[in-house]
């Protein structure tokens, strides 16, 4: 099938948007490095961009041809008489791909960017422990395995895209900027890395207190929250145009839907922090606010500002609890809060695309443009809630198994966690042999007389 | 606990797609798809339990 082309003026605000994407990266890189420990600023800068360049070598040589576009060559089973398409079918090193301003080609370029900031998210929670050797061969297997193989299921159209068209479930499952894809899946990676890294030395006491280890530089952390919200937009936008069919005039909606649930978020987090300890939370708001972008992302072509709003307000109350009973009650020591911002942020965003979504346009979810993919294109299919359920079951039974197994084998092959020494020293010092911050070392010698 | 815990996942993730593949009745359906998802929950409860750090080991 000849890959699908966009009018001139979507492909040119989509690759506008696309070039946004990099911001988000930023972001959440500067957030990680700002929460994490001052010892261990430089080693998780460079480890951010190790990811980044990982990341994108993995995909460029085997992600993309597993991962493919909607109308692209893949695998299928055969179902109760159904294709379930599991797996794109694409050539690897983009042979025989071309580069022709196509649906397909801007969607590589998409993705390409998406792939590095899934991987970003699992070093939120390793910080101060997490060697860099091995966070990058944890980066190159998910680059290269479960981040494509999942998002060809959603995005390349695959089963869980294909529910609508099969079996009459909703649309099938929607995720118009990643709430699954890039985010549940990064943060699932970031819990199963969490699991087996262990918390750092000295979070736990033996009389079950867990004292608070506070991010080292709030400025960073809260100044990547804004570049979050500019690569949001471009993902959000581009993911809409790209997956969903939406036009390029429909990015105001986007943007303005995108903005509103960060804000509600962060609005509520603050509001909840003040309230609990007495003074807003600079950190829970900043997570706060980055849930709200994250719940946005599944829905935000197809909700009103004003449900936008409510879906930031709820993804702020949710996270602020949620990192707090991960922490003291599960014991998953998690610097970054990417666990509770990520995962549980994007599977409320994907439930909450089945309770509030409103389909007042063509949905393009399946095969290009099939028409067969339309079908209940009026507004009156119902089971969206259930397409989205069958969407976050899959990443809980499915995702965070594989992630899981994945990273225990790599573990296995090559320890994940720095020695006892290496995580005293710090990260900077022990694997980096220079610090981020040099000048505010006291030397001893300068204060000898002269 | 553990492996019982991931395993659990799998088979909530499995009643999930069977339910879709075996039952064309929406109610059937959906009935299977939240046993699925609560043997998947009850799973996880499993994973974080067994991840809990053992009292002696912490420092």
């Amino acid at each position: 099938m000849p890959a699908s082309r966009l009018t001139d003026v979507s492909t040119i605000a989509c690759l506008f948007f696309i070039f946004l994407v990099p911001l988000a990266a930023a972001g959440l890189a500067l957030m990680n490095v700002g929460l994490g420990r001052s010892r261990s600023a430089g080693h998780m800068m460079m480890a951010s961009l190790c990811a980044l360049a990982v990341a994108g070598i993995a995909y460029f040589v085997c992600g993309f041809s597993w991962q493919g576009y909607i109308g692209g060559p893949g695998h299928s089973l055969l179902l109760s008489g159904k294709s379930w398409n599991w797996i794109a079918a694409e050539p690897f090193l983009f042979r025989k791909f071309t580069f022709d301003g196509s649906t397909a080609s801007l969607t590589a370029l998409f993705q390409m960017f998406c792939v590095g900031l899934a991987a970003l998210i699992p070093l939120g929670s390793g910080a101060d422990r997490w060697r860099l050797r091995a966070s990058c061969l944890s980066t190159g297997v998910l680059a290269a395995f479960t981040y494509p193989l999942f998002a060809h299921w959603v995005w390349g159209g695959g089963w869980l895209a294909g529910l609508g068209a099969n079996y009459g479930i909703g649309r099938g499952f929607l995720d118009v900027g990643g709430a699954a894809s890039i985010q549940a899946v990064g943060g699932l990676t970031a819990l199963a890395v969490t699991w087996i890294l262990g918390p750092r030395r000295g979070k736990y006491s033996a009389d079950g207190m867990a004292p608070a280890i506070p991010g080292h530089n709030a400025v960073l952390v809260l100044f990547g929250c804004v570049l979050a919200l500019i690569g949001w937009i471009g993902i959000n936008s581009a993911g809409a145009i790209l997956f969903t069919g939406a036009e390029a005039s429909a990015a105001a909606l986007i943007a303005i839907n995108t903005l509103l649930a960060a804000s509600a978020s962060a609005l509520t987090a603050a509001i909840i922090t003040k309230v609990r300890f007495g003074k807003p939370d600079a950190s829970l708001t900043a997570n706060g606010w980055v849930a709200g972008l994250v719940a946005s992302s599944a829905s935000c072509a197809f909700v009103s500002p004003a449900e936008a709003v409510v879906i930031g307000s709820i993804a702020g109350a949710i996270v602020t609890f949620s990192i707090e009973w991960f922490e003291l009650r599960m014991e998953v020591d998690d610097p970054g809060g990417a666990v509770s911002v990520h995962a549980v942020g994007g599977i409320w965003g994907l439930l909450a695309l089945g309770v509030f979504g409103q389909f007042q346009r063509p949905v393009l979810n399946i095969a290009g443009d099939l028409p067969s993919a339309m079908s209940g294109i009026d507004g009156t299919v119902s089971g969206q809630w259930l397409a989205q359920l069958i969407g976050v079951a899959t990443l809980l039974g499915f995702v965070l198994p594989l992630t899981y197994g994945l990273n225990l084998l790599l573990n296995r092959l090559y320890p994940f966690r720095v020695s006892v020494e290496g995580e005293r020293q710090g990260m900077d010092l022990h694997e980096l042999g220079a610090g981020a911050y040099p000048e505010f070392v006291t030397h001893t010698d300068e204060f000898l007389p002269r | 606990m553990k492996v019982a815990g991931f395993l659990m996942l799998l088979a909530g993730w499995f009643l999930v797609l069977a339910a879709i593949v075996l039952f064309a009745a929406a109610p059937l359906r959906i009935a299977f798809v939240l046993i699925g998802f609560a043997v998947e929950v009850l799973g996880l409860t499993f994973a974080f339990r067994s991840h809990l750090i053992p009292r002696e080991d912490q420092r």
